[in-house]
């Protein structure tokens, strides 16, 4: 089943030029989701409704296709005219700024993260559809239920429809070379496994560069799998710890194995890299595997073959020590037509529209209801498998403060991928680098 | 001969009406100039002077994406005093300008006076030059980070895999004094056709019966070279110097497409520091800050060019001895 539906990918790449509604629209009714039978809020739509729809532009084809499809549905379900601008990901904070503070432009903006942290005043509470969601599709994972509401409370102020995430990604033959048939969950035998790899010839490799999304995963990972954190539930500074020094130092260790260069990776180097065979061994997201099973070059797809993921190791975590990155849909409080809105984004999560979507993009944006987990494509291919649960994890950037633009912050100025990197090159010791970024991290955090 | 001009050369014949206040008001001169600039002032008022005032002000302001913030005075200012990176950033810009132009100057020169000969398919040649110039930024980064890639680089292919004088692939990037250097080659390779353009023509303007008699007075190429061609040269050279440093002080798209100020911020410049701290980092205020603080830096170097190398007396009437 899954696997028609990833053959239909092509045909419908094909036929976005045309109409491509009728395609999906064949699309059978997702059968294998459980859900529950709920109620839906009772949100009638606004005569001669019509809603503008910002959200972030497609990394993997599917997300474009998928999604245009789906609000074609909406529209000839419900008759709501609707525009979807694709905004690249850089522009998508400042747009969004522009529209909360002009207080006209899109309806909907679907951000990331926290970014509806900083507009709660002006977006309009979402607490009915997300109970209903949650109740129907068997609750929210924890990531989502973070991204979702307020600081300590049941009010939800935005939708989050799916998670990029970034588990360990290898190579299954090197890896079983070494002696193991799947990647340690320890420290010290994950680094094992490294030094194992590298005398191979097939090291591992994770940006320590200025990577927004790598090198900050990567980084984050080891604090959390050190039980290290960056800032404690009161909001406070809390990166000073003997936690943090640990991950540090473990850092510098895994540094020796790991392939040179990685000091200057971006978010695509580990990426090519590892299809260009250089690598054995890295955290990403599904774009790896994604890219090589749709090449038609078969020395990539014999890649993709040879390729599984696995969740980051949880070394002294009790679990994954991995976040995702939440697309999340805000209702703005200046909208014509707020049920509508409401209605879009209930539409865009119901079973018949997000199966699809979360199937054909193979993972790329993981569930953050439950019930999706158990969709049979996961099983269908073992290497998307570890993507299901991606957003079950209790972590997330900034944690385990307050959600808030502050973590934004401190993720764009890579204060922690820079504190790791000079002490994996030995040029500062682990406490001057703690101490420089607690320094800058408070900064962030003052006024929040 | 039609009527219009048998009128103007017979004015005597024409009797004029009384001028109207408009056309008074046209004939006066200052207010004519004053007319003629205002779209000109109009466009700098609204394209240059608001937005530069507008990012003066953000920087005495806590302003965020998303939230407009309150004047704050000069603390982004007194923190960035402290920032051990934004000073990193500020002796990076000045080094990496000071290097990259003394380096843009000197082969630019150079070229300038290779196309100054009579060399064969001398146009195609002046065109070629210019591709670097030409090229967007954006793309010749992107080729060059290609270059200097750890794992991808057509240097170290050339150097490990063809030549097998090395073992292991350069990591151009991966420390910072390697990393600045790699950077600093790109800059000057961008910036040698601005610079060997500009000078060839000014090359062009220098009378060749100058060079014919000092021929006859028996002076040697450098001599000539040192008398002749550098001073009447120095004009031009004070104009491409000051928009040079300028453009290599405010540099982004290099080092933005090529290591976004990595390894651990060595790389940073002040204005990919603004940007990062402003745009992702959501720091308006503290963006602005760091951006502004390159003003004083621009119009000191611009002083310095205009007035240090410009300065000559010819340019103000009289003779150059």
């Amino acid at each position: 089943m899954s696997i028609t539906r990833r053959d239909s990918l092509a045909l419908g790449v094909a036929a976005i030029g045309g109409s491509s509604a009728p395609l999906f629209g064949a699309h059978a009714a997702v059968t294998d989701v459980p859900m529950a039978d709920v109620k839906p809020p009772n949100l009638p739509i606004e005569k001669g409704a019509s809603l503008h729809v910002l959200r972030p532009a497609k990394f993997v084809a599917a997300d474009e296709v998928v999604f245009k499809a789906n609000v074609e549905k909406f529209t000839a379900a419900t008759g709501v005219q609707m525009k979807v601008d694709w905004v690249s990901w850089e522009d998508l904070g400042p747009q969004t700024a522009v529209i909360a503070n002009t207080g006209a432009g899109a309806d909907i903006v679907i951000g990331f993260s926290s970014s509806p942290f900083i507009y709660t005043s002006k977006i309009v509470d979402m607490t009915d559809v997300a109970t209903y969601l949650g109740a129907k599709y068997g609750g929210w994972y924890d990531l989502a239920t973070t991204y979702g509401t307020k600081w300590k409370t049941k009010e939800w102020i935005s939708i989050p429809m799916g998670g990029g995430t970034g588990p360990t990604v290898y190579r299954t033959s090197w890896v079983r070379d070494a002696g193991y048939d799947k990647i340690p969950n320890d420290h010290e035998g994950f680094l094992l496994l490294c030094e194992k790899l590298q005398k191979m010839g097939h090291p591992c490799g994770f940006s320590l560069g200025h990577a927004v999304g790598d090198g900050n995963g990567f980084v984050s990972w080891a604090l959390w799998s050190h039980n290290a954190r960056m800032i404690d539930p009161d909001g406070r500074v809390a990166i000073e710890s003997k936690e943090t020094i640990a991950a540090l130092k473990y850092v510098a260790r895994l540094y020796k194995t790991m392939i040179p260069g990685t000091l200057t990776w971006l978010d695509v180097s580990n990426n090519q890299a590892y299809l260009a065979g250089q690598i054995g061994l890295t955290f990403n997201g599904i774009s790896i595997y994604y890219a090589a099973k749709n090449s038609s070059d078969p020395a990539q797809k014999a890649i993709a073959a040879d390729t599984s993921h696995q969740l980051a190791p949880f070394g002294l975590s009790k679990r994954a020590p991995q976040s995702a990155t939440p697309l999340n849909a805000m209702v703005f409080k200046h909208s014509k037509y707020p049920n509508a809105a409401k209605e879009f984004i209930r539409f865009m999560m119901e079973a018949d529209q997000y199966g699809p979507w979360l199937s054909e993009c193979l993972g790329y944006w993981c569930n953050p209801l439950k019930a999706y987990s158990q969709m049979k494509f996961w099983d269908a291919d073992p290497a998307v498998k570890p993507f299901a649960g991606a957003m079950d994890t209790p972590f997330y950037d900034g944690y385990a403060g307050p959600v808030s633009a502050a973590s934004a912050a401190v993720t764009a100025n890579y204060t922690l991928v820079d504190m790791f990197a000079s002490v994996a090159t030995g040029t500062v010791t682990p406490e001057a680098a703690v101490k420089q970024a607690a320094r800058q991290i408070q900064r962030y955090y003052k006024g929040a | 001969m039609d009527a219009t001009v048998a009128m103007a050369t017979h004015p005597a014949s024409f009797v004029r009406k009384p001028d109207s206040w408009l056309t008074k008001l046209f004939d006066y001169k200052p207010f004519l100039v004053f007319l003629c600039m205002l779209p000109t002032a109009g466009l700098l008022l609204v394209f240059l002077t608001y937005p530069l005032g507008l990012g003066i002000w953000l920087a005495f302001t806590d302003t965020t994406i998303g939230q407009s913030g309150s004047f704050i005075g000069f603390e982004n200012f007194e923190y960035l005093m402290e920032d051990p990176v934004f000073w990193l950033s500020v002796t990076n810009t000045i080094f990496y300008t000071a290097i990259a132009t003394a380096g843009k100057f000197a082969l630019g020169l150079w070229l300038a006076l290779l196309l100054n000969n009579h060399i064969p398919l001398k146009a195609f040649l002046r065109a070629i030059v210019l591709l670097p110039w030409i090229v967007p930024t954006v793309l010749s980064s992107i080729a060059w980070w290609w270059i200097y890639s750890p794992q991808f680089s057509i240097v170290s292919y050339v150097i490990v895999d063809v030549l097998h004088l090395r073992d292991t692939y350069i990591n151009f990037l991966g420390e910072p004094w390697p990393a600045r250097w790699s950077l600093i080659v790109a800059n000057i390779w961008r910036g040698i056709p601005f610079v060997a353009i500009t000078l060839l023509a000014g090359l062009q303007t220098i009378s060749p019966s100058l060079y014919e008699a000092a021929l006859l007075d028996g002076a040697s190429g450098w001599q000539k070279f040192r008398r002749i061609t550098v001073p009447l040269l120095m004009p031009i050279l004070a104009v491409a110097l000051t928009l040079s440093v300028l453009f290599t002080f405010s540099d982004f798209q290099l080092v933005y497409a090529i290591t976004r100020g990595g390894p651990f911020n060595s790389t940073h410049l002040m204005a990919t520091l603004a940007f990062q701290r402003a745009i992702p980092g959501s720091q308006l205020g503290e963006g602005a800050a760091i951006a502004v603080s390159m003003i004083p830096f621009l119009i000191g170097a611009t002083i310095l060019c205009l007035y240090g190398v410009g300065r000559r007396k010819w340019q103000q009437g009289s003779d150059n001895d």
